[in-house]
């Protein structure tokens, strides 16, 4: 299973963000656009997490977490391949993780 | 203004058999003791909250416990920034007018709870997104490895850099009979710690505890402490790390300039006499540090390793041993840094007291960065 990263845009303003929402947080302008991002992106911040924080992500530690600046222009937490560094140009998708769909991004 | 008239502060640690409201209450007369004030002074009461006791109206059971009928009473939830925030509204109560004498209390058995790390992990991590985040599996201490790598990238810090905020909290913590690790550490142990989410390792990581801290703030002086908030601000930028507009600038210049501007006084943090600063992990205290102009980008923690910090040097520095080493139950964390405070600008902090502690500011945040609070305080003469 793999699926696009999705991300929001709002029509009047232009804004683009990742967390879901109805209406865009910059201007409130409602209905905005529901987009699939290309994937393509820039690593911004990574961390290996060593100390999961339950039982079923226990399993998988360590594991890398990253910040991706996606190339259309909002930031997303994801997971990644180890050894991805900060400004590593990377692709990414969602796919399946510990029985859930999780974005992850390996070096482009 | 108002008046810093009471301070109350367990040892923190293991305080095993005890609930929340056990440890409160406990804290609670310390503070009151300290006051010379009786139950029957006290007219208003600020809670924050308990993880190991999730209540809906904790300041209300509190006050049945202790046995208070206040006029105003209510809990309140910052995260970390909760303690400060819980000073500045009772700064801001007292000082309209509203109220006379504002006990201000927290305590949690966040240690020896049932479940006791493992689910103090686990709880805090719902700090995340539920949806975009914590999914992920992220840690309260993998928010801030992502911070910490980032930081480190711009302003040149190394692991080792960052390990010396931690060495100068367990050096404070030794004075402090009360503290939950006196044990000296050193650079080379914080290093070889046991990683939690590089670039964070257990040492730059504060210390789940059990505790608690109260203090009382006041419209009059009741007794030689001569302690008084002259100034308070907030800033909140974002909850979630993923939606900060930056991962290495945040709240805090923006909060402390608000408390100057509260003060009325051309203040600058430059004149602190004490530093009482959040230290959650040793990023947050190096970027809090820099943010609000006591070091400059990436130079905390040089500073720190010569002495700058230290009880003895230019800006002391939570003398309790902060977080990391006095210990973290939670709201009254932070309180533990404002009862030092007082206790430094009354003189009262024994091996610990510093030279001269005139005027202090104190700075703590909740969530990732997220939300931010600044106290000024001040001695009066
Ligand atoms: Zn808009």
């Amino acid at each position: 299973m793999s699926d696009m990263i999705r991300y929001q845009r709002c029509t009047p303003c232009r804004h683009v963000w990742y967390f879901v929402r109805s209406f865009c947080p910059k201007c409130g302008a409602r209905e905005p656009q529901a987009l699939e991002a290309s994937g393509s992106g820039v690593v911004h911040a990574v961390t290996i997490v060593e100390r999961a924080p339950t039982p079923d992500m226990k399993a998988l530690a360590p594991y890398t977490l990253v910040m991706v600046d996606a190339d259309e222009g909002f930031r997303l937490m994801a997971h990644g391949t180890p050894g991805l560094a900060i400004g590593d140009r990377v692709s990414g998708s969602v796919i399946e993780l510990a029985g859930r769909p999780i974005p992850f991004f390996k070096r482009a | 203004m108002s008046w810093i008239t009471g301070v109350g502060l367990l040892p923190f640690g293991r305080h095993e058999g005890k609930n929340t409201i056990d440890l409160m209450s406990e804290a609670a007369a310390l503070a009151l003791d300290d006051a010379g004030l009786k139950r029957g002074d006290i007219d208003g009461v600020l809670t924050g909250y308990a993880t190991t006791m999730p209540h809906i109206m904790l300041a209300t059971v509190f006050c049945e416990h202790f046995g208070l009928s206040p006029a105003y009473a209510h809990g309140l939830q910052v995260g970390g920034a909760t303690g400060f925030a819980m000073a500045m509204l009772a700064h801001e109560l007292v000082a309209a007018g509203r109220l006379k004498h504002v006990l201000v209390v927290a305590g949690e058995n966040r240690l020896s709870a049932p479940g006791g790390r493992d689910k103090v992990v686990e709880t805090l991590a719902q700090v995340g997104h539920p949806v975009h985040e914590v999914p992920l599996g992220p840690t309260i201490p993998a928010y801030y490895g992502l911070v910490a790598n980032r930081y480190m990238h711009e302003h040149g810090v190394s692991e080792a850099d960052l390990a010396e905020l931690a060495v100068l909290m367990r050096t404070n913590a030794a004075t402090h009979p009360g503290a939950q690790f006196r044990e000296p550490i050193t650079v080379a142990d914080v290093l070889a710690s046991k990683p939690i989410a590089r670039p964070l390792k257990l040492l730059d990581c504060c210390a789940t505890a059990d505790g608690a801290a109260a203090f009382v703030v006041s419209r009059e002086r009741t007794g030689e402490a001569a302690v008084r908030i002259i100034g308070a601000g907030q800033a909140h930028t974002h909850q979630h790390i993923s939606e900060a507009p930056s991962l290495t600038e945040f709240g805090a210049r923006l909060s402390m300039d608000r408390a100057i501007a509260a003060s009325g006084r051309r203040l600058a943090t430059t004149g602190a006499d004490y530093l009482a600063i959040y230290d959650s992990f040793t990023i947050t205290l190096a970027i809090l540090l820099e943010e609000l102009g006591l070091a400059p980008r990436g130079q905390s923690c040089r500073m720190a390793r010569e002495g700058y910090f230290s009880r003895t040097g230019t800006k002391p520095l939570n003398t309790h041993g902060g977080l990391m080493s006095y210990g973290h139950c939670g709201v009254a964390g932070a309180l533990a840094h404002l009862v030092e405070t007082q206790l430094q600008m009354t003189g009262r902090a024994g091996n610990r007291q510093v030279a001269d502690a005139g005027l202090a500011f104190l700075h703590g945040d909740g969530g990732v960065m997220s939300s931010h609070v600044s106290l000024i305080m001040e001695r009066q003469a």
